[in-house]
Formats: C-alpha cells, sequence, structure tokens
C-alpha cells in the first residue's frame, strides 16, 4: 500500500469515527457556518466539537505548517482529505477570515513571533478575525484612507473610522490599514497593524443593507491602543500586504460566478412550458437565459484553462484579471434571471411562503459584488493600464 | 482534460505563425484580390504548406496524415484567422477531410485521403442551398437510375469551388425538405456532365462558388457512407466544422483587437494618445474578458472532438455562437476605434471585419448556434 493509500485509509477510518452526525448534513445557510472566537455563535451543539477534533489534528488548515496548527499536509493528502470529507458529506469544521484572508498575508509578512502567536489561535478556532480596510471616504480609492496611527514609542495611538467591516461587531481581533505618515505620496505611510477589538475606544454599528441585515459594520476608534510589536511589516508599507490580501479577496468573491448546478433554462421550462419542438415558450427569456448559460460555461472554461496553465508551469496568465470583473457581472446576470423566471414568488420579502425572501435578498446582495473588494469599474481600469497597457 | 497546450502544440502554433505571416497573409490577400484571381488562393503557397503536412493534420497515420488531432488543426486555423491566410485550410482540410473520415467507406478513405493528406486534392461541401444555413432543409434530388443516381438542384457558399477535384454533395434521396432522414452524401467529380460550377463574389474576397446540376450521372459507389443516412455522420463533420471555424474567429477576433489596442496607443487627439480615455479603455479591457473566455471555449471545444466527448455537439454550438458574438464585437469595435482611418480600403482593418461575417455566417451563425446551443442543453 502507498502512503497516499495508507493516508487515506487512516483518514477515512478516522473521520467515521469522529465526525458527529449532525456534521454530516448539508450546508442551509450562513447560520450552518461555524466561525469560531471568544463568543462563538453556535448553531447546533456540536459545531464546536467537530471543531475542535480537527483542528487537534491541524485539519482546520490543512495545508498550513504543522508548527503554527496547521495539518502540514502535501498537496496530493490535501486532497485526499476533502475527497474523503466529501465521501461522508462532513461539513468543513471552521469558516474565518483567519483563515482565508489574514493567515496568507501573515505567512508571507509576518514575522516569526507573529506567527507563533496569532496563527495557532486561527486553527483552532479560538480568535475571529475582521478586516479594516474601507472608510467613508476611501472606497475605490483605497489608499486615501486616513484613520491615523500615532507614535507613541511602544505603540501606536489610533483614531478613525472603518466601514463595510464584516462581523466587526462579532470579531476578536481586526486586521487594520492605518496611516502613520501623510507626507508622501498616498500609497506610501499606510501600515498594516493588528489589534484587539475589546480594546478601550473600539465601537461598532450594523449595517443594514437593502437586502435585509447583513454583516456589514461601522466601526470606530477612540484612542485605541494598538502594540507596535503587532505590526506586520515595516511601517508605512502596508500598502503591498494591502493588495496581496485583495487578491485572495478578489478570487473568493469570483468564486460567486461560476456555473451553478441547475440549469436555468430547465427550470424556465418547467415555469413556462416549452413549444412541441422543446423550446421554452418566451423567445427573448429563452435568449437572455441562452446568452447567460453560454457564458458561464466558457467563464467556467477560463477559471478551469488558467488554473491547468499554473499547473502546467505556464504561470498566472492574464486571463485571470477578468476573473473579479466576469464573475461578479455574471452572478448579477443569473440573479436578474432568477427574478425573470421566479416571477411573483421571486419578489416575496418575509414569510414561509416566500421561503423567507431568499430569492429577492440574494438578488439584492449580488448588486454588491461588484462593487466590494474592488468595484468593476476599477477592475477594468485595471485590466486596461496593467494588462493592455494603455496609458493614464 | 487539462484546457492546456502541450509543448508540441506550442511549436506547431509557433511555426504556423511564422509561416502564415510570410507567405500567406493580409499582403497576399489584398493582392489576390486587386488581381481578381479566381482560385483565391496562391499554388505555390499551398504547396508549401503541404510540405509542412498540415493538410493531413487531423488525418489518422493509417490514411497517410499526421494523426495530431483537431486541437493541432484548430491552432493552425487560429493562425490563419490572424493572418486572414487566403489558402484553401477551410475547405479541403476541415471539411473535405472529416467528411471522407467520418462518412466514407474504408475504401473511400484509403483512395482519397493520402492525396488529401499529401495536398494533392481539394475536396469540398456542397450543402447550403438558400440564403440561410438548414442542412434538414436540403431539397436537391438524388433519384436512382440503374445502377447509379441522377442529381438536380442547386448549391451555394461552396468554399474553394474552383479548385476543387470532387464535392461532397448533400442531397436528398427520401423524405421531405425538413427531414434530418433521407439525406445522402456523394462525391461528385467537378468535371461530371451536367454540372457548372460558377464563381461568386463575397465581401471577404476568397475563392467560392455555386453549384449547378442538371440531372448530373454518378455511380453507386460515389455514395459516401449509407444512403439516406447521412445526418450522423453531417452532423457530426458539422460540429467539427464549426469548432474549426470558431477557432479561425478566434484568430481574426484576437488580431484585430490587437491592432486596435496598437493604435489606441499611437493616435492623439485633444493632445494626448486616445487610449488614455476610460470610455475607451473600458470597452477594450471588456473585449479582453470577452477574448479569454473566447479562447478557453474553442480549446475545450477542441479537444472534445479529439477525446470523442459526447458534449460534442452542444460544445460545438456554444463554442461557434460565442465566437461569432465576440467577433463580430472586436471587429466592430476595431472600425470604430480606428475611426476615420478605419473605414479606408487602404489601411487593413477592414479586410478583418469581411472576412469575420463570412466565417460567422458559414455552417450557423450565432442565431443558429445559440438556439441549438438552448435546445440542446434543454430549453
Amino acid at each position: 500500500m502507498s502512503d497516499l493509500e495508507k493516508f487515506r485509509a487512516e483518514t477515512r477510518a478516522w473521520l467515521e469515527e469522529n465526525c458527529p452526525s449532525a456534521m454530516r448534513e448539508p450546508v442551509r445557510g450562513f447560520e450552518d457556518l461555524y466561525m469560531g472566537g471568544r463568543n462563538p455563535e453556535v448553531d447546533h451543539p456540536d459545531q464546536p466539537v467537530w471543531c475542535q477534533r480537527m483542528a487537534e489534528r491541524g485539519w482546520t488548515v490543512p495545508h498550513w505548517p504543522r508548527e503554527y496548527g496547521g495539518g502540514g499536509l502535501n498537496k496530493e493528502e490535501a486532497k485526499v482529505l476533502q475527497q474523503e470529507m466529501a465521501r461522508i458529506g462532513a461539513r468543513r469544521p471552521l469558516e474565518s477570515f483567519g483563515i482565508s484572508m489574514l493567515g496568507p498575508a501573515l505567512l508571507k509578512f509576518g514575522t516569526e513571533a507573529q506567527k507563533q502567536e496569532h496563527l495557532p489561535p486561527i486553527c483552532r478556532g479560538e480568535i475571529r478575525w475582521c478586516q479594516g480596510y474601507s472608510e467613508p471616504n476611501a472606497g475605490s480609492d483605497l489608499a486615501s484612507l486616513q484613520t491615523r496611527a500615532e507614535d507613541r514609542g511602544d505603540h501606536y495611538l489610533i483614531n478613525g473610522q472603518k466601514v463595510w467591516t464584516s462581523y466587526a461587531d462579532k470579531a476578536d481581533w481586526i486586521f487594520c490599514l492605518v496611516r502613520t505618515d501623510n507626507s508622501g505620496s498616498k500609497h506610501e505611510g499606510i501600515s498594516f497593524v493588528l489589534f484587539d477589538m475589546a480594546s478601550e475606544g473600539v465601537t461598532t454599528r450594523p449595517i443594514k443593507l437593502i437586502s435585509g441585515s447583513s454583516p456589514f459594520c461601522e466601526t470606530f476608534f477612540d484612542n485605541v491602543r494598538a502594540e507596535k510589536r503587532n505590526l506586520v511589516g515595516e511601517e508605512g508599507k502596508g500598502w503591498a500586504i494591502a493588495k496581496y490580501l485583495l487578491t485572495h479577496e478578489r478570487e473568493m468573491i469570483s468564486g460567486f460566478g461560476t456555473a451553478p448546478r441547475t440549469s436555468l433554462g430547465s427550470v424556465a421550462v418547467d415555469t413556462f412550458g416549452a413549444d412541441a419542438s422543446g423550446r421554452l415558450r418566451n423567445g427573448i427569456l429563452r435568449h437572455t437565459i441562452a446568452q447567460y448559460q453560454l457564458d458561464a460555461l466558457a467563464f467556467g472554461a477560463t477559471m478551469s484553462r488558467v488554473g491547468d496553465e499554473a499547473k502546467a508551469g505556464q504561470g498566472l496568465g492574464a486571463a485571470s484579471s477578468i476573473f473579479k470583473y466576469y464573475g461578479t457581472e455574471l452572478n448579477k446576470r443569473r440573479n436578474e434571471l432568477n427574478l425573470a423566471v421566479g416571477g411573483e414568488p421571486a419578489l416575496g420579502w418575509d414569510g414561509d411562503v416566500y421561503e423567507g425572501g431568499a430569492t429577492s435578498r440574494d438578488w439584492l446582495r449580488s448588486k454588491g459584488n461588484s462593487i466590494e473588494g474592488g468595484t468593476s469599474e476599477v477592475q477594468l481600469n485595471i485590466i486596461a493600464k496593467r494588462v493592455l497597457g494603455l496609458p493614464d | 482534460m487539462a484546457l492546456v497546450l502541450t509543448e508540441e502544440q506550442l511549436m506547431l502554433k509557433e511555426s504556423a505563425a511564422g509561416l502564415l505571416a510570410e507567405k500567406a497573409g493580409v499582403a497576399q490577400l489584398r493582392a489576390l484580390r486587386d488581381a481578381d484571381d479566381a482560385l483565391g488562393f496562391a499554388p505555390d503557397v499551398w504547396r508549401d504548406i503541404a510540405g509542412m503536412g498540415w493538410p493531413g493534420i487531423a488525418i489518422p497515420e493509417a490514411y497517410g496524415g499526421l494523426g495530431y488531432g483537431y486541437t493541432g488543426l484548430g491552432l493552425v486555423l487560429e493562425q490563419a484567422g490572424r493572418h486572414l491566410s487566403p489558402v484553401p485550410l477551410q475547405s479541403t482540410v476541415l471539411l473535405g477531410a472529416t467528411l471522407l473520415n467520418e462518412l466514407g467507406s474504408e475504401a473511400q478513405k484509403q483512395a482519397l485521403l493520402a492525396p488529401l493528406a499529401a495536398g494533392e486534392l481539394h475536396v469540398t461541401l456542397a450543402l447550403q442551398e438558400g440564403p440561410l444555413h438548414a442542412p434538414e432543409d436540403t431539397a436537391l434530388r438524388a433519384e436512382a437510375e440503374g445502377a447509379g443516381y441522377r442529381l438536380h438542384g442547386s448549391k451555394c457558399l461552396v468554399l474553394d469551388a474552383l479548385a476543387a477535384q470532387q464535392f461532397v454533395v448533400i442531397a436528398r434521396t427520401s423524405g421531405l425538405p425538413g427531414d434530418s432522414a433521407g439525406l445522402t452524401a456523394f462525391l461528385v467529380p467537378a468535371d461530371a456532365a451536367g454540372l457548372t460550377v460558377e464563381r461568386r463574389s463575397l465581401v471577404d474576397a476568397r475563392g467560392v462558388g455555386a453549384l449547378q446540376l442538371d440531372a448530373v450521372q454518378v455511380p453507386a459507389d460515389a455514395v459516401l457512407g449509407d444512403v439516406d443516412a447521412a445526418w450522423d455522420g453531417l452532423s457530426r463533420s458539422l460540429d467539427i466544422a464549426n469548432i474549426g471555424l470558431a477557432a479561425e474567429l478566434l484568430g481574426i477576433a484576437t488580431e484585430a483587437f490587437e491592432r486596435t489596442v496598437g493604435y489606441l496607443k499611437e493616435r492623439k487627439q485633444f493632445g494626448k494618445v486616445i487610449g488614455s480615455f476610460q470610455g475607451l479603455q473600458h470597452r477594450a479591457a471588456e473585449l479582453f474578458a470577452e477574448l479569454e473566455l473566447s479562447r478557453s471555449l474553442v480549446l475545450k471545444a477542441l479537444q472534445a472532438i479529439d477525446a470523442d466527448d459526447p458534449q460534442l455537439p452542444v460544445l460545438a454550438s456554444a463554442a461557434k455562437a460565442k465566437l461569432c458574438e465576440v467577433a463580430q464585437r472586436a471587429t466592430n469595435e476595431g472600425i470604430q476605434m480606428h475611426g476615420g482611418i478605419g473605414m479606408t480600403d487602404e489601411y487593413d482593418i477592414g479586410f478583418f471585419i469581411k472576412r469575420a461575417r463570412v466565417v460567422q455566417h458559414c455552417f450557423g451563425d450565432y442565431n443558429y448556434h445559440l438556439d441549438r446551443f438552448a435546445r440542446l442543453s434543454g430549453f
């Protein structure tokens, strides 16, 4: 038996033994995702149990190094683990911005001490992180951010306001972009600091969206103390870290555009009926759906191609620059079609008869996809300048 | 299958780009057009191409080909699109060889594929009869007579008709126009009595013609495949042809786009290069995104031919529909962004829009293939 086969057999046996049956149920919505933290939101008592068991093996973040609480698995092993979890329908034990965003940045830019201090609690689901990037006057023009960090010797004193801080009211720590210097160009003088959200002077206020309640908050800092040992990278050089992290965020958001499992055309045929040749009765709607499905197919093929080219050592092609823009625009088209095909029930806002307004709320929420993490217009600017080489 | 080109395929692409740029580019197309050349291509250039083995690129080695598959042919066609190469690759190689291979008997393949692969034989398809692609509506009649058949009717949009020594004529042997059953493919030699080959002139200035068949007599062994049962092989051949044409459109659209972006960096108005204007930048960036999607879809469809993927019909229509849409947009933007100079015959960008529309039309345009894509997708 090869090492990989042995690993598979052991993994299978361990999962069978340790994955609680409730954690093998499909994820129905956000409430089924376990985000951990000091005061975790627990929807089912088995969520923390499952998280803890997996964390003991390093399997909440299988590909991170063992010394930081990860599983130290290579690509093949991580794939086997994923397959074996999928085999029994096991949920991912822990979802967090610590895993998807801060972790990769710390692994690349953090000091050894910072990695030792912050990564293991992320893996164990003990500390939940939020991201302090946007400000009321720094959205697309993120680099013009004005939250000040004043040098006080061993610490910074932070004053200012952030906005669109997801889960700020539930997070334990924040990774935050602050201005340590105002004298140079706007990209200089930005620093990347970490501090505790329980610090004196931090307040948060939830933001209600057009789609209803949301994880977003406004976050205010009034003379908040951040220790200098929690400055990541050099002072004034935080923009490079911010951009690196944004590419991770954009990849996550562009994934929304991948082809859905159900064919919208088939759903529409069930609703509106087809003519003798099997064509959807309304030809105009049929055209719009066909164009959407064609583009979704081509987008999916492009995601595959870019991945395959990278694996074949041909590098990350220019095609990757279109993912955020195209994926989010595609998702908006899909959601508009969900309304068109769904009709009156799709417009429902509340009540069991409308499944709580899931279709309309998803539709409204999708409008934010092409704004958050860099608007479509900013993405097009990036393609025009960096890929096509068009001048300013 | 990984959506990526192999080293061998990348080398083939390079060598195709080199030869076609030098010997069969826009300048040669312009010269042939200005000389009112009836054939529409230069025979000596075709001999050079045959020397590279490209006519046999997708033909199995057992029949004298290279056996590189359609992914290889697609790469050559993409380069032919980039350079608007006036060569009979589409007629003889993409259509002729494919039809013989898909429909022909062992004896027919043995007799015809080797000379075709050597570049000595030109075979082309005679299918379309009306203004639009509608293969089920074929009305050209073939009546059994003695040991053979007599063919009556007409065909248009026959690619490289004046170069062809043999035509694959799709005829109705039973049923009515509208039925996919009852169609038969016949091999008709160019010198058959009663056959008139007329040269036609389309916007792209390439070799194309129309056929008139007045009681053309052919023997029983002129039937390619089985009587009344051409549909499946024809349909698969058309899927392959449309994917090949999508590859050509990818080349046309990409080249038109790159020339246009180049122009945006040169042309100055209001004291600035026009490529600095955001109104043009965003249109160019959107088009870039569409071209990247197109490239992925064409590669996926080409690989589906070689892998004998049951999804071939839906991928063929997807690729052709998408590339019709994107090539149309890229060539339209090409003219618009070049401004006045783009409207002049002296400037080359106009050749791209002209060739694109003919390729888009051949064997089903955007409307035909998006409809088929939807139908094959269950709606």
